[in-house]
Parts: structure tokens; C-alpha cells; sequence
């Protein structure tokens, strides 16, 4: 039995898991349209590489990444590109993104996929390539691009792979769903995993309020001598890498670091499976299972869901009451964002749907002013000062802000869950954390305008002073001819002299 | 002489003191010589604060001459570019308070770029001479073009373009450069995290 170990802050929320029944999932009816955005991961978007009129088979490729931080996108079934457009994506803002609309035929036929016949005889490199051409993000809900994640010189020492099925955001079951019904094929995932990166120890950790999970996967990790599966109380957010790392290890992430600083990497349970399928079957990642809860559906559940399927169609697969609907929430409840128009599709990172009734989850109470009580920096994860915080980020002292390590906030709303003030919290800290992130771009900007402003000062002086020095040595060449009695000026006057002395003898 | 000075105590003082005088004297010539700073440390501060888009609103050519002319006594709030953010960090930084910008240089604006209308450029290379960071690329008689990732929204170029095939054009911020703005009390229902409302009909 390894030793489990608290962590600062956190809180205990009701939880509503078993609304949407975990441990079963079922496929979400194909849609007749997919509309797929070129980014549904960090890091820069994908180039298409269709073109509107192609037809295109499941499980081949439409847009290409670009650049190291990028991943690929592929067509999750058979069908007609009929347009490669702006449109609704799934994102905070609201704002819209490339995106390619496939007209499905319906007959869902895939291209030919071969998995490597043994992966162990693979080189790492190999391996990094397939995991990269799969389209493998982060399936847990931030969308980092995975063969990145392993493949970096920062995580060249990793000693400990932790499989997170933790999974504390109220409503969620996603990972739960997973970690019961294929729990064979994430431990495979892992187990693949834990030999990409060098880990010695792989561990799978499920929090205890999910029993059927970590049976499911004791029975399926039996086997494998470096997995362990580890269990421990619920509380949230115990979720988050840095949080798991802190409870399963008792050792902290440096501030402003990431996890491979200290020998650990995270990966969600999907993405386990999504590179076992990638490596063993050849599959990218062009379903995911995706929780559609909340008292206004009436089927609520897990869904194997095609990605690029509209939201509402998904909604719709679960009995969706628009009437009683309050708001539709792409995400958890403290930590995703309103959905502003339905045509969004599933994406990558959509691990939860979440419908739920205005008495459900009521609108946020008016804001009150701050008392000093100080039970935010109780609830909070990352040890920070939430109180302070707010006031630097209300008046937006960048400096303050950075010296109370704002970056290392995780934005699981503890703080603004127990304000007994109902001030929204990590709203304050979400806009902080993008306008530094923006002077921080901008300092780059003028930084390399300076440097360029200056450069071409330098060579107009140095082109000034090359014309002077020309203009000098014409001049000095001149004189020494005059020194040396070759004057040309008085050469012309002594021959005008003389011409004008013949013109007069004539 | 030393008799006189070693036999006169209030002599013997003045001469010490003097000796120590020449001593530090020599020492502080030195250090200033030796540890001599290049350039104004402070115009260099100023600089870092100011936006670098070389515009010239100021009524300086670049902004490295207006943190120069700022150090010598300028005012703080002739940089439209920068706009009141510029203003307060520079406020902060001299220990002085802060003054609304002067719109006699001009108004804060939306960040620009320049966007030359490819058709229509004679090739005259006037607006490449007038680029402030050489962002224009092009040769005499070919058409012109504009690196947008290295241009600064300056304007400069606008004005010698002959046949003003110059647009400056807003540069827009996509999806990749969104951040969530400060909540302002209204516009509460995109707010999502669960306040103790949920709770409450949990119970």
C-alpha cells in the first residue's frame, strides 16, 4: 500500500456523478454533418488539406499540423467536404475558427489502418511520430498535444507515469466510463506510455469515490509489474497534475514549472487508449466518450461521439428539453464555459456536456464587496493569496500580480466557490493571467522592433559616414594634385587665359 | 618646514587633512573613470517602457530621442501608441503623477498594420526608405510588400506613398489571442463557476 499525502485548500462539492450513470456508454447516432475546427488542441492550428468537393474516408487525414506544437485532424467517418469555413467552435470566447464541414454519406468506411506489428521494437522516435500523425491531445480537457508532452528534452529523466482517472469535477464521468469498460486497453496505452518515456513506476490513480473504476483497473493491471493502482479520498480539485503529483508523491512542481521538471508525467485514461489505438490498430483519435448530464437531458450518459458532431445533436441524442434548459455548459461546472450557440461541435477536449435546470445550478448571486475573511486562501490548491490577487488584478498591477506567482493558479474556482461575498474569483484571475500573458508578447514585440529601429539607424549612420568618407578623399585627392602643382582649377584658367589671348591676337 | 608643522598641532591637523583629501580624492577620480557608466541608465528604462512603434507622434524622430527628451524634462503623455498604460508605468517609474494624454499628438487607437495594395504599387521604394524598423520589402520598379509580424502600425509609410496604395489596417486579435476581460458585474451568465447556489439546491 503506498502512503497518500493532503494537500493545501480544497473542497469537497456534490459531486452528481451518478446522474449520468458511469459505467456504460453508447454511441451517439451519426450526425449528417461533422464540423471539424483545424484547432481543437494548444499550439498553432492545423493546415487543411482537402479541399471543399473532396471526398473523404474515415481516419484520414484533413488537416496537417504545422509547426512543433501542433497536431492533425482526420475525418472521423466517410463523406463530402462541403465547406472549410469560419464557424461556432467550442471556445470561451465565443469567437469563431476554421473549420471543416464533412457531409457524412453515412456508409462509414474507413481508410486501411495498420498498427505496428510490436512496439517494443520500435525506437522511441518511431513510436513519438505515430503518437504525433494520430492526432493524440490531451483528452482530459486542457488539449495539450501528447507526442509533445512525452517527447520533450524537459522530461528527459522521467521516473513516474501517472495515469490521472481522477476526475473531481462534479457531473463528470467521462474517465470513470473509461476506466470501467476499458480498462484492459488503458492499461496498454500505459503501459506503452510508461515505455515512451522511461518510467519506472506507472501509476493509476482514481479517486475513492469511484470503487468500480479502480477494481476495473486493479483486475486489468495485474498483470503488468510496474503499474499500481492508487486510490485515495475525494476532494477536489485533487485532479489537477500538480495537485496529483502532491497527493501520490508528496513533492511539489516548482513554481512556473511543469511536471517532467521533477521526473513525473500525467495522462488522462483516454488518452491512454487513444495511444494504444494509434500504435496497436493504426487509429487516430476521431471519437471520444463525452458525459451529457444534467437535469434537462432525460437520457443523460456517456456517448462514444464522432468529433466535429454538433452539439445539439448530442443533446439531442440524450433527450434534450430546451425548455427547462438554463444554460449549456461545455465542460464541468467549475471549470468550463456557457455555450453560446448550439452548433458547436464535440471536440477534442469536450469531456462533459453538461444541460443543466436554472434550480440546478443557479445564476451566479450579485457581487458583493470583499470582507478580508480569508477563506479563499484556505480553499485554495496552489497555496496563493486569492484575496490579494483580486485586488492587483482589479487594478491591474501586473508587477504585484507576478510576484504572488498568479501564473501558478489553476483556475478551479475553490476561491470563487466558497466567497461567501459571491465574487467571481477566477474570472479576475483568468483576465489577469491573459493580459500578462499578453505584455509578455508585447514586451517581445517592441523588444524586436527596438532591435530592428536601432539596427537600421546604425546603417544609415554607418552608410552616412562611408558617403563622408568619400566625400574626403575626393577632397584630399584634389589637394595633394594642387600641392603637387597640378592644380586643375588654375590649369583652367591659365587654358581659358590662353585661348582668350589667341581670340584677341586674331 | 616639518619642525613647524609636527611642533603646531592645529598645523599638523590641517596637513592631515588634507593629505586624507588628496587620498579620497584621487580614489573617487579614479572610480568615476574606471566604473563610468555608458549612455543615461534612466533614458534606457524609459525606452523599455515605451511601445517601440518608432511613429514619430511624439515629435520625436523614434522612441529612443523621446526617452532621452523625457529624461532631460520632457512630459510623460506624448505617446499616443503606448496610451494611458505607457503613461502610468512611466509615472511609476519617475515617481511623478501621471497626466491624461495630450491629443495634440494624437489619440490611443486600435494596434494597426500597414497593408499595401499589391496591384497598384509602382515600386518606388519611397515607403521602404521611410520605414522606421525596415519592414517593407521590395526593390526599385517590383512591387512591394509589407512583413506583417515585424511591422509596427507606425504610419509612416502612408504618407510618401505616391499613389497611396497604403491601407492601415486593424490588426485583429483571433481566437489564439482572446483572454477572458475583467468581469464587470453585468454579464454574469457566462459565468460558471459553481457559487454556493448549486449547493444549495443540491441540498
Amino acid at each position: 500500500m503506498r502512503q497518500i499525502f493532503d494537500i493545501h485548500g480544497g473542497i469537497h462539492l456534490p459531486e452528481r456523478k451518478n446522474m449520468s450513470n458511469p459505467g456504460w456508454v453508447n454511441d451517439c447516432d451519426m450526425p449528417s454533418k461533422l464540423f471539424l475546427p483545424v484547432t481543437q488542441h494548444i499550439g498553432a492550428p492545423a493546415r487543411p488539406v482537402v479541399k471543399v468537393g473532396d471526398t473523404v474516408l474515415g481516419g484520414q487525414m484533413i488537416a496537417e499540423a504545422q509547426g512543433p506544437i501542433s497536431v492533425p485532424v482526420h475525418a472521423p467517418s466517410s463523406g463530402t467536404v462541403t465547406a472549410i469555413e469560419a464557424r461556432a467552435v467550442p471556445h470561451a470566447s465565443g469567437l469563431t475558427d476554421t473549420c471543416i464541414e464533412i457531409s457524412l454519406d453515412g456508409k462509414d468506411e474507413w481508410v486501411g489502418c495498420e498498427g505496428l506489428v510490436n512496439w517494443r521494437d520500435e525506437t522511441k522516435a518511431a513510436l513519438l511520430e505515430c503518437v504525433r500523425l494520430a492526432g493524440i491531445t490531451g483528452l482530459g480537457g486542457a488539449g495539450f498535444p501528447t507526442a509533445v508532452k512525452i517527447g520533450s528534452d524537459r522530461g528527459r529523466d522521467i521516473h513516474t507515469l501517472i495515469i490521472n482517472g481522477t476526475e473531481c469535477e462534479p457531473y463528470i464521468t467521462a474517465d470513470d466510463t473509461v476506466m470501467q469498460c476499458f480498462a484492459q486497453e488503458i492499461v496498454e496505452g500505459a503501459e506503452i506510455l510508461a515505455h515512451m518515456v522511461g518510467a519506472e513506476t506507472l501509476l493509476l490513480a482514481v479517486e475513492d469515490n469511484k470503487p468500480e473504476a479502480a477494481d476495473a483497473m486493479r483486475q486489468a493491471a495485474e498483470a503488468l509489474e510496474i503499474a499500481e493502482v492508487v486510490t485515495f479520498p475525494t476532494k477536489y480539485p485533487s485532479g489537477g497534475e500538480k495537485q496529483l503529483i502532491e497527493i501520490l508523491l508528496n513533492a511539489q512542481v516548482p513554481s512556473g514549472g511543469i511536471p517532467a521538471d521533477i521526473g513525473v508525467i500525467c495522462q488522462n485514461p483516454n488518452t491512454a487508449i487513444a495511444v494504444r489505438d494509434a500504435l496497436i490498430d493504426g487509429k487516430p483519435v476521431t471519437h471520444r466518450v463525452t458525459t451529457v448530464t444534467g437535469m434537462s437531458v432525460k437520457e443523460p450518459g456517456n456517448r462514444r461521439v464522432m468529433l466535429g458532431t454538433p452539439i445539439r445533436a448530442l443533446l439531442e441524442n440524450a433527450g434534450f428539453d430546451a425548455d427547462s434548459a438554463d444554460r449549456i455548459i461545455h465542460g464541468g461546472p467549475m471549470m468550463g464555459f456557457a455555450v453560446t450557440d448550439l452548433d458547436m461541435p464535440v471536440v477534442k477536449i469536450t469531456n462533459c456536456v453538461l444541460a443543466p435546470t436554472r434550480s440546478e445550478i443557479s445564476p451566479p448571486q450579485p457581487q458583493q464587496a470583499c470582507i478580508r475573511c480569508g477563506v479563499c486562501a484556505e480553499a485554495c490548491p496552489a497555496s496563493l493569496l486569492p484575496q490579494q490577487l483580486y485586488w492587483y488584478a482589479r487594478a491591474k498591477d501586473q508587477e504585484q500580480l507576478e510576484r504572488h506567482n498568479l501564473m501558478d493558479c489553476i483556475e478551479c474556482g475553490a476561491c470563487a466557490y466558497v466567497c461567501p461575498s459571491h465574487i467571481p474569483l477566477v474570472q479576475y484571475y483568468r483576465s489577469a493571467k491573459g493580459s500578462l500573458r499578453e505584455t509578455v508578447k508585447e514586451r517581445a514585440r517592441s523588444d524586436n522592433s527596438r532591435a530592428r529601429f536601432e539596427a537600421r539607424q546604425e546603417r544609415l549612420e554607418r552608410e552616412a559616414a562611408a558617403r563622408e568618407a568619400k566625400r574626403a578623399a575626393r577632397k584630399a585627392a584634389a589637394e595633394a594634385r594642387v600641392k603637387a602643382g597640378d592644380d586643375p582649377v588654375q590649369a583652367a584658367i591659365e587654358r581659358a587665359k590662353a585661348k582668350k589671348a589667341q581670340q584677341r591676337a586674331e | 618646514m616639518l619642525d613647524i608643522i609636527f611642533g603646531n598641532p592645529s598645523l599638523l591637523a590641517l596637513a592631515a587633512l588634507v593629505g586624507i583629501a588628496i587620498v579620497f580624492g584621487a580614489l573617487l577620480g579614479f572610480a568615476a573613470d574606471r566604473f563610468e557608466v555608458e549612455g543615461n541608465p534612466l533614458s534606457d528604462q524609459i525606452n523599455a517602457i515605451l511601445p517601440q512603434t518608432q511613429c514619430g507622434q511624439c515629435g520625436y524622430p523614434g522612441c529612443r530621442p523621446y526617452a532621452e527628451a523625457i529624461t532631460d524634462g520632457d512630459s510623460i503623455n506624448k505617446c499616443p501608441p503606448g496610451g494611458e498604460d505607457t503613461i502610468q508605468a512611466l509615472a511609476n517609474l519617475l515617481d511623478v503623477e501621471p497626466e491624461p494624454l495630450d491629443v495634440e499628438h494624437g489619440v490611443e487607437a486600435e494596434p494597426t498594420v500597414a497593408y499595401i495594395r499589391e496591384d497598384e504599387c509602382i515600386g518606388c521604394t519611397k515607403c521602404i526608405q521611410a520605414c522606421p524598423v525596415d519592414a517593407i520589402l521590395g526593390a526599385s520598379k517590383l512591387m512591394h510588400t509589407v512583413i506583417i509580424d515585424e511591422c509596427t502600425g507606425c504610419d509612416l509609410c502612408v504618407e510618401p506613398c505616391p499613389v497611396d496604395c497604403i491601407d492601415m489596417i486593424t490588426r485583429e486579435g483571433g481566437i489564439q489571442d482572446w483572454y477572458w476581460p475583467l468581469p464587470d458585474g453585468q454579464n454574469r451568465k457566462s459565468l460558471i463557476t459553481t457559487d454556493r447556489g448549486a449547493e444549495q439546491a443540491a441540498a
